[in-house]
């Protein structure tokens, strides 16, 4: 407990402790490590089925994020951070939208293009 | 039981309707937290971009030929370090200890220019090979989403300076100690890109 929210005193409902302490940054620091190793690992590796490793990489990475949410950036379920979550969650749809939709897209609209010698011909 | 814990406890048993407008600390990191969602979405988009590209090389070198794993790994540990020495410093902040918070944001800076440092001479490598920006699609987008990261490392770096001179001359206010909030929250967003950029960019490219 620091001594200048003490000194300052604490309004209802404020929750000072949201702050971690040094361990909690030591934990999250060693699953950060652990994780990085690993997705090093898995995409230099001979020992997983090759076509599985894209999907082992997005895992370890998702994981990763979320070590750091807790432990670095400190997002909970305190009634304080409520907001913080929602817009976490919008922030996650948006971020989802744009890149898969955009994926997807691009994918369709190659596939569906006159392959390129064809449309040389044409132009002629 | 301190007296901070006993009004902690004794916070716990108003209900939320009754507890009046949230504290500025509350609502700062709030809208700061809006403003690195936003930031994000940015990345999200250069994201997309690069997932389009990354296959169109034009003739040029590809991403597996370019990419050496042990650079990254570095540039990896030296973010992640920094992360926590941050973390570290913005626990210093709040206890009031002059000494360790300039040591933490010392080191927090010197691993901030050792990641930038190794981003530059990674840059100027490919660019001295003639693998810039104007080569094909994929170094485009490749130089835009990783440039635009080490760009805000780099205001991260210069926002970190202000802060020493802060400290050093306002002291321990609380609105000091809500700006470094500020500055933690940007770091450590700045590290959950970078794993997005090493996962994809970096690790993606020798699959």
């Amino acid at each position: 407990m620091s001594t200048e929210f003490e000194a300052q005193g604490v309004a209802p409902g404020v929750n000072v402790r949201t702050h971690g302490t040094r361990t909690s940054y030591l934990i999250g620091l060693s699953y950060a490590v652990i994780l990085t190793l690993a997705s090093f690992w898995a995409s230099s590796t001979d020992v997983i089925y090759p076509p599985g490793v894209p999907i082992l990489l997005g895992v370890l990475a998702i994981a990763q994020m979320g070590i750091h949410l807790v432990f670095f950036l400190h997002i909970s379920s305190a009634p304080d951070q409520t907001n913080n979550i929602l817009a976490l969650a919008f922030g996650i749809f948006v971020v989802g939208l744009l890149v898969f939709g955009s994926m997807i897209i691009m994918a369709n609209l190659n596939h569906n293009m006159m392959p390129m010698d064809r449309l040389m011909q044409m132009q002629r | 039981m301190s007296a901070a814990e006993q009004t902690l406890a004794a916070a716990d048993a108003v209900p939320l309707s009754l507890r009046g407008p949230a504290p500025k600390r509350v609502v700062a990191g709030y809208g700061f937290w809006l403003f690195l969602l936003s930031d994000i979405v940015i990345f999200a988009a250069l994201f997309a971009a690069y997932a389009v590209l990354s296959g169109e090389t034009a003739g040029g070198p590809t991403a597996a030929a370019l990419f050496d794993k042990k650079h990254v790994l570095i540039e990896t540990a030296c973010l992640l370090a920094s992360s926590v020495t941050c973390g570290f410093g913005s626990l210093a902040v709040q206890s009031g200890e002059r000494t360790s918070t300039y040591f933490w944001m010392a080191i927090t800076f010197i691993l901030g220019v050792t990641f930038l440092s190794l981003e530059v001479s990674e840059f100027s490598h490919m660019l001295s090979i003639g693998a810039g920006p104007s080569r094909s699609a994929f170094l485009s987008a490749f130089f835009t989403l990783v440039g635009t990261h080490g760009l805000h490392v780099t205001i991260g770096l210069c926002w970190l300076i202000v802060m020493i001179l802060q400290v050093a001359t306002l002291g321990f206010q609380p609105m000091v100690s809500r700006r470094f909030f500020c500055f933690g929250l940007f770091w450590h967003a700045l590290d959950i890109v970078w794993i997005g950029v090493f996962t994809i960019v970096y690790l993606g490219a020798h699959l």
